[in-house]
């Protein structure tokens, strides 16, 4: 759907994205991650033909931008950063005036997919308002109309989430992946790694301008090698699990085994009491810190994000002996040995 | 694209409000002028002014004398300079340009919409100055329409040659002194609406060039405000005379001679010259410019 080669675009001096091969495939749900002035905007931007390339093509949906943005842009749904609207008009009337401007919006269809963008994001009812009264989170979810209200094949957004509160991220979040499951193609960019990880099926991790990485999420937290354990009685599961545990803290074991139906076994025969066990996987939050450079020093911040909107970070560990890493997808410093992990069995 | 340009400028209070206020400008001058029954005299004030009293039918053409040196500029420099740089910084150009609305049809829609806006002023000014001028001033007292149009309010000399005494000519008939049908009055009147209207699309092509300079519409206005008084100055200055020919503002004035009897085609043709010059320049800039730009905003 979206493929760029070698993709560079320098202001003056400063070079904003650098080589980046962008890679989107069809029925992806695609976030972008990358801490403020990684590029991301940038590279959004020239996607949809409004900032030109230094160096590099570009190609979505199959058309080469900006030669032939004019064929492209009519099915793509955008959201370019902040939503913008005409502050005197109601919601509905921005919709409308946008979807008037320029080819495609069929005026006879138009009422029928301004009412249904407005109810897909939960604006139905309060859209007669003046957009100049509208919270940012209606705001948010106007600039989501706006983009879904010609029904486009491939949805690029930045941010998509921002302004939105926990019930409103849950809400995109679901219209989001509803619309992936029809066809549609989600290309996001955001610097919130939970929204991200909730959300995506696919990830790139942009870092002052390079692309540093590019993958299925489902591939990059494959399981560590590690499990889990919670336990009563963390003694005896020291005993029994006989060299296995790597690290213990307190209550929580960390133990080194591909199997976690096997170590429950040997834990309940033992008559050790197990809370949760869980396999191991590495969090986006560590993949991510992997991959980029000291600059990005507020990646991913919880508390300069505003509206609540981010899980809170895993607690640090007591004594801090960091896992063996020796089976992590990427090399690197490991950050924290006992990250969040996606609970399988507890 | 037009559509959409028309509908925003047609919803947005601040288009009714200056050709409010622009309305409002005569309407005071006329109600001064009918309490106090004090008319500049003959070759002083704003074109007609003096005839007014005399007949108040005249009132349109007063009307339009008074709203050009600085309202009506003003408003379109405003109009024209927020239509690129006014989206950019509400955000909503880059909504636009990515609907897709190609970069030159935004321009040309942009330049149609101040066309429209000046056009609905004008007319707007001719037709609220009819009805104050036979309303307050009241209609002819003197010589009406198609009489013989010698009236006190004539300067002597005034005859003939459409040269000296300019505004002093103002009369009930012809600058000319010869007489005028309704119909002839009519045509003249549009003539001179569809003059003016076209003397503001240089500003307002100035106003727009500078609009896709930069993000601030104010920033864009004040630049073509500029432009204009500079030209006002140099227009009057002798010793500049070697460049007047090519100022904006050298034949604002020339809506005058649709008023003379015949009318006087030489400096209406180089006005109508001189703005689609200054239109074709200033759009081809602000074409290879926006055309070709970064948006950042």
């Amino acid at each position: 759907m979206i493929t760029t080669r070698n993709l560079t675009k320098r202001f003056g001096n400063v070079e904003a994205v650098r080589e980046v091969n962008l890679d989107v495939r069809e029925g992806d749900r695609y976030g972008l991650l990358g801490p403020n002035g990684s590029g991301k905007s940038t590279l959004v931007r020239m996607l949809l033909g409004l900032v030109y390339a230094t160096s590099g093509e570009i190609s979505v949906l199959g058309h080469r931008v900006p030669k032939q943005v004019s064929r492209v842009l009519p099915e793509i749904g955008a959201l370019i950063e902040e939503p913008a609207a005409y502050p005197h008009l109601s919601g509905r009337a921005n919709l409308r005036l946008l979807d008037a401007a320029g080819p495609q919006g069929k005026r006879r269809t138009r009422r029928r997919r301004v009412d249904d963008a407005l109810e897909q994001v939960g604006l139905a009812g309060i859209d007669r308002r003046p957009v100049r009264a509208y919270s940012l989170g209606m705001r948010q979810r106007l600039g989501l109309a706006a983009a879904l209200v010609r029904r486009p094949r491939l949805l690029i957004l930045d941010e998509p989430t921002n302004g939105l509160d926990p019930r409103g991220i849950r809400d995109i979040r679901d219209l989001l992946v509803g619309l992936n499951a029809d066809g549609v193609t989600v290309f996001l960019s955001s610097h919130l790694l939970p929204e991200v990880s909730a959300l995506c099926t696919r990830i790139g991790v942009l870092d002052s301008g390079r692309l540093v990485l590019q993958d299925q999420l489902a591939s990059l937290q494959q399981p560590t090698g590690r499990v889990l354990i919670s336990t009563d009685d963390p003694e005896r599961a020291v005993a029994t699990l006989d060299g296995l545990v790597e690290h213990r803290d307190g209550a929580d074991l960390v133990v080194r085994s591909p199997d976690p139906a096997e170590l429950n076994a040997r834990l309940v025969r033992a008559g050790v009491p197990v809370h949760s066990l869980a396999v191991q996987r590495r969090s986006l939050e560590e993949i991510v810190l992997d991959v980029t450079g000291a600059g990005s020093d507020q990646f991913g911040v919880p508390a300069a994000e505003p509206g609540g909107t981010v899980k809170a970070s895993p607690p640090p560990s007591a004594d801090g002996t960091p896992p063996n890493q020796a089976d992590a997808v990427l090399p690197g410093p490991d950050a924290a040995p006992l990250a969040r992990e996606d609970p399988e069995i507890s | 694209m037009i559509a959409v340009e028309l509908l925003k400028l047609v919803r947005r209070v601040r288009t009714w409000f200056s050709i409010g206020l622009m309305c409002a400008l005569p309407l005071v001058v006329a109600i001064f002028i009918a309490v106090t029954h004090l008319a500049p005299p003959p070759g002083q004030g704003s074109a007609f002014l003096s005839a007014v009293l005399d007949d108040g039918q005249l009132y349109p053409a007063a009307a339009l004398a008074l709203v050009l040196p600085v309202f009506l500029p003003v408003a379109v420099a405003v109009v024209a300079g927020d239509s690129i740089a006014g989206e950019a910084s509400a955000g909503t150009l880059r909504y636009l340009l990515a609907r897709p609305v190609g970069r030159t049809r935004l321009l040309v829609a942009k330049l149609i919409a101040v066309t429209a806006f000046t056009l609905m002023a004008v007319a707007a000014v001719t037709v609220t100055a009819y009805a104050t001028g036979v309303l307050i001033l009241g209609p002819s007292r003197a010589a009406a329409v198609g009489s013989s149009g010698l009236s006190g309010s004539i300067a002597p000399g005034a005859n003939g040659l459409p040269t000296a005494g300019l505004q002093a000519g103002a009369a009930i008939t012809s600058l000319s002194g010869a007489p005028l049908t309704l119909l002839e009055l009519v045509e003249r009147v549009l003539g001179a609406v569809a003059f003016i209207t076209v003397s503001m699309l240089g500003v307002a092509a100035i106003a727009i060039f500078l609009s896709t300079l930069t993000d601030s519409a104010l920033g864009a206005a004040l630049g073509a405000l500029a432009t204009l008084v500079a030209s006002e100055i140099l227009v009057t200055l002798n010793a500049a005379s070697v460049v007047q020919p090519y100022l904006p503002t050298r034949y604002w004035l020339a809506w005058i001679d649709f008023f003379r009897q015949p009318i006087f085609w030489r400096d209406i043709q180089r006005g109508f010259a001189i703005q689609a010059v200054y239109v074709v320049v200033f759009l081809a800039a602000a074409w290879a410019n926006f055309a070709t730009r970064d948006i950042t905003s």
